[in-house]
């Protein structure tokens, strides 16, 4: 009746995630009191939960990424501290089939449920407005691409109290993952989690290029966009072309699973490195998915802050798109060690290699934006900066691991680890904060505090440091991923050095919690009333803060690149602007209710619940057949509204 | 689509950098959004059976010491059941010409005929696959067949949804009439069945001709 669940499914003999979730129970019980006393249910379903307003669902999912952030960081946070103590005869406090659940979640959800998310929130609250269009192409479809992401982040958290997580890192290498040596809970948490919000993603990405390619404003040829849309281009191009990848290795590992197939099995012909290359043929696009958007914020900050147009700007474009081709291209130099012989390896290390020219490219188009500009240190340049530094050095040991000798030497090393938390860090975190800080006014109507900003930016800064150089060396002195004890005594001092930096990028999150909490007690003497707080050149900044529900009341006409900022200079005498009826799309609980049924259903597979999967799945099928049958999803903003609308005061 | 028409009527000369076709033209119209969407939707359905694809010809020889695709393949039956899937794409293609031309009563005629020519389809590879599966040749035999089963399974699923969505656009035909939003949805519907018959041919030629001839 209940598959494999029962009463020993929660873990009442390890106190540690009991706890935790505990916790994390009692704050979702106390916020859900709260918002049952205050009455703000009609509210929050209203103008969120249905809500296929882009801006709304950019907001969710920002907020659910920098939520999942806090969990994803008490995962580094305990693991650093284990590493710091657990050495020689000491064996810390968190025991070996801990600790393996505590790394593969802390990947899992720092990749699909902290830095997806973030991304695709700016790309969804900025690129509309940027395009100078009202919606993204498929409002309902958008919405519920952030419901089934949510579901994932939802299951991956359920595993912390009902069952286990994986313990087989986040990429669920074959044959650790099959049913032979992982036979719990754990693996099958990890896979559907990953689906379900997969299946989201994959709707974002044809979401946004079908936006981009076929919704811009009046004008706004291919090469007048602003670079962070090309950036979401890229990133969505990457996404449609790189996740149903992921899927069908999921499928397979699952079949394998749940049905006794043989793809990646010992036995019965199986073949594990397919995995791999498969994973992989995934996972190297995904780290460009992630990147490539924070390129384009730093794009926007930098030029904005510079008081300049961005340097080349179509060579910015040409090697945006240059990396969007070569990053299916690499995919091997994960497994050098596979042992696909020199020529293969070969190949591999120099397209890996190659992929630093473009990059190089961008870095100097930066360099020349800044050079003698009037630049304004305000948090997202803080950041743009400390992200050039940061991920030159990042980069360059990216080019040093993808020497295939080397690599053979540094392989699943801690200096790996370093490398890639090097670029992931110090390029797409910063990013995604300098694009939050950059935005939020925009979102908002108040900008955020700077003296709190630029303190978590020294944090962030510092710590990162702290927390990543020592691994560097500790790579090179041999220390492999993954330990959950440390045989060497001699690399205590440099993981208690990395222990500090672990709190001093801690210091940087309380202070953005902190930023958070002062902005908005003292909103009304930081109210953003003309809508361009930075003095900004992209359309974005040509409406309101927050802009209305239809973004422009009249579409922009598109001159120039930097629109906004040619309009500013040419200022011509506003006309009074005729308005029109406004079509804007409904509001849908299509997307809440399907993912509350996929929710059930990816449990129910996940317990082997039968019957409850096909009970939900059809439900959820159900759901999209009664959405589907509506012909009318539009209501109209009436002219005189819009006029009465845009007359009144900005909030 | 109101913006697009507010546009048009706005615009009195057309600068050259508005003509459509040079991406300034402004928004595109609902139903080149829609249809544009839906291609990508079919690109990434692509990719996932690209993947497939690439498993089972990684597997392929990996029969474990159980029977081989020559062993098992019926190409007779795989031949008609192959004629199934094309024909019903030419009735989809009249069915999607008469829809252009508003006329429901052969559009439904045609849906028919399609939902026939892929039910029979669907109803001789379930019936191979019941014979496999009897003869001891199900997916859990070996590695060959894991990725088998998969890959025409998909497919197969992919035939079985299509053919949902066949008698679900046909009730809103019959319910709503041959309205834009109507004509839109059988458009997608269209391209979908399509795409289903090229991967088809990758499976037939791939899959049953090549393992005939190992």
């Amino acid at each position: 009746m209940l598959g494999r669940l029962s009463w020993a499914a929660i873990p009442f003999n390890e106190p540690l995630p009991l706890l935790s979730g505990a916790v994390v129970g009692i704050v979702i019980l106390a916020v859900l009191v709260v918002v049952t006393i205050k009455g703000w249910w009609p509210y929050l379903w209203r103008e969120w939960l249905t809500s296929v307003d882009h801006k709304r669902i950019g907001v969710m999912y920002v907020v659910l990424g920098l939520v999942m952030l806090l969990r994803g960081f008490s995962d580094a946070i305990m693991m650093r501290t284990q590493q710091a103590i657990a050495i020689g005869s000491a064996q810390g406090y968190l025991p070996p089939e801990h600790y393996n659940q505590v790394f593969s979640a802390h990947g899992t959800i720092m990749i699909f449920f902290v830095a997806m998310p973030l991304v695709i929130g700016l790309m969804n609250f900025a690129v509309p407005l940027q395009l100078g269009v009202r919606d993204v192409a498929f409002p309902v479809l958008n919405s519920v691409s952030f419901w089934l992401t949510a579901t994932g982040a939802l299951l991956i958290n359920l595993s912390l109290v009902i069952g286990n997580f994986a313990r087989t890192g986040w990429m669920g290498y074959p044959p650790l993952s099959e049913l032979a040596f992982s036979p719990d809970v754990g693996v099958d948490y990890y896979l559907w989690s990953l689906q379900i919000s997969g299946i989201g993603t994959l709707l974002t990405g044809i979401n946004f290029v079908t936006t981009i390619l076929k919704l811009r404003a009046p004008g706004m040829i291919y090469f007048r966009m602003p670079v962070f849309c090309w950036t979401a281009l890229a990133a969505n191009l990457l996404i449609v072309a790189a996740f149903p990848i992921l899927t069908a290795t999921f499928v397979m590992l699952l079949l394998d699973r749940h049905l006794g197939m043989h793809f990646f099995t010992n036995d019965a012909g199986g073949n594990q490195m397919m995995y791999v290359n498969l994973f992989w043929a995934w996972g190297h696009p995904e780290v460009y998915i992630l990147i490539l958007p924070a390129f384009g914020v730093f794009s926007e900050v930098v030029a904005t802050f510079s008081g300049k147009g961005l340097f080349s700007y179509r060579s910015m474009v040409w090697a945006t798109l240059g990396i969007c081709v070569l990053s299916f291209m690499v995919w091997l130099h994960h497994f050098f060690t596979m042992g696909a012989g020199a020529d293969v390896n070969a190949f591999f290390g120099i397209m890996s290699s190659i992929i630093a020219v473009p990059t190089g490219v961008k870095v100097f188009n930066w360099l020349f934006t800044m050079f003698r500009g009037r630049i304004v240190f305000r948090t997202p340049m803080l950041f743009a900066v400390g992200f050039i530094i940061t991920f030159v050095i990042g980069g360059l040991t990216g080019v040093l691991l993808a020497v295939p000798p080397v690599d053979f030497v540094l392989h699943n090393s801690a200096f790996l680890v370093a490398h890639f938390h090097n670029v992931i860090i110090g390029g797409v975190v910063f990013g995604v904060l300098a694009g939050i800080n950059y935005w939020f006014p925009k979102a908002f109507g108040f900008t955020l505090d700077e003296r709190l900003g630029h303190a978590s930016f020294w944090c962030w800064l510092i710590g990162f440091y702290l927390a990543f150089m020592p691994l560097y060396a500790l790579g090179l002195m041999g220390m492999t991923r993954r330990l959950q004890h440390i045989p060497d005594p001699s690399w205590q001092p440099l993981l208690l050095v990395a222990e500090a930096g672990a709190i001093v990028i801690l210091c940087g999150i309380l202070c953005q919690i902190a930023q958070l909490y002062v902005s908005i007690r003292t909103r009304e003497r930081r109210l953003d009333l003309t809508g361009d707080p930075w003095n900004g050149r992209t359309l974005e900044w040509s409406t309101s803060s927050p802009p209305p529900a239809y973004n422009f009341a009249v579409l922009p006409r598109v001159e120039t690149i930097d629109a906004f900022w040619h309009m500013k200079r040419t200022a011509r005498a506003p006309v009074k602007p005729v308005y029109e009826a406004i079509e804007m799309p409904r509001n849908s609980p299509a997307g809440f209710i399907t993912a509350f049924f996929a929710t059930v259903m990816g449990f129910s597979l996940i317990w082997h619940i039968w019957w409850l999967a096909i009970l939900n799945f059809i439900a959820a099928a159900i759901v999209v057949l009664i959405a589907g049958w509506s012909i009318e999803r539009e209501e109209e903003i009436s002219a005189a509204e819009v006029a009465q609308m845009e007359a009144g005061p900005v909030r | 689509m109101t913006i697009a028409t507010t546009l048009d009527r706005t615009l009195t000369a057309v600068p050259t950098e508005l003509a459509r076709g040079r991406g300034g033209g402004g928004p595109a119209s609902k139903r080149v959004v829609v249809a544009y969407g839906f291609w990508i939707f079919i690109l990434s359905d692509m990719v996932m059976f690209s993947a497939l694809f690439a498993a089972y010809a990684v597997l392929q020889g990996n029969t474990a010491g159980g029977p081989t695709g020559a062993e098992l393949f019926d190409l007779r039956s795989v031949f008609i059941e192959t004629m199934c899937l094309l024909l019903s794409s030419y009735t989809c293609g009249l069915g999607a010409l008469s829809a252009e031309r508003r006329q429901p009563g052969r559009f439904l005629i045609f849906a028919v005929l399609t939902f026939v020519l892929g039910a029979a389809f669907l109803f001789i590879e379930v019936s191979e696959f019941a014979r496999m599966v009897q003869k001891g040749a199900g997916p859990s035999r070996s590695a060959f067949l894991s990725a088998f089963f998969t890959l025409v399974g998909t497919h197969g699923v992919h035939v079985a949804g299509g053919l949902i969505a066949l008698i679900y656009l046909a009730a809103q035909v019959i319910a709503k009439g041959l309205r834009a939003a109507v004509l839109r949805r059988l458009l997608c519907w269209s391209l979908f069945w399509h795409a289903l018959d090229i991967v088809w041919v990758g499976v037939f030629t791939l899959v049953y001709l090549m393992g005939d001839f190992h």
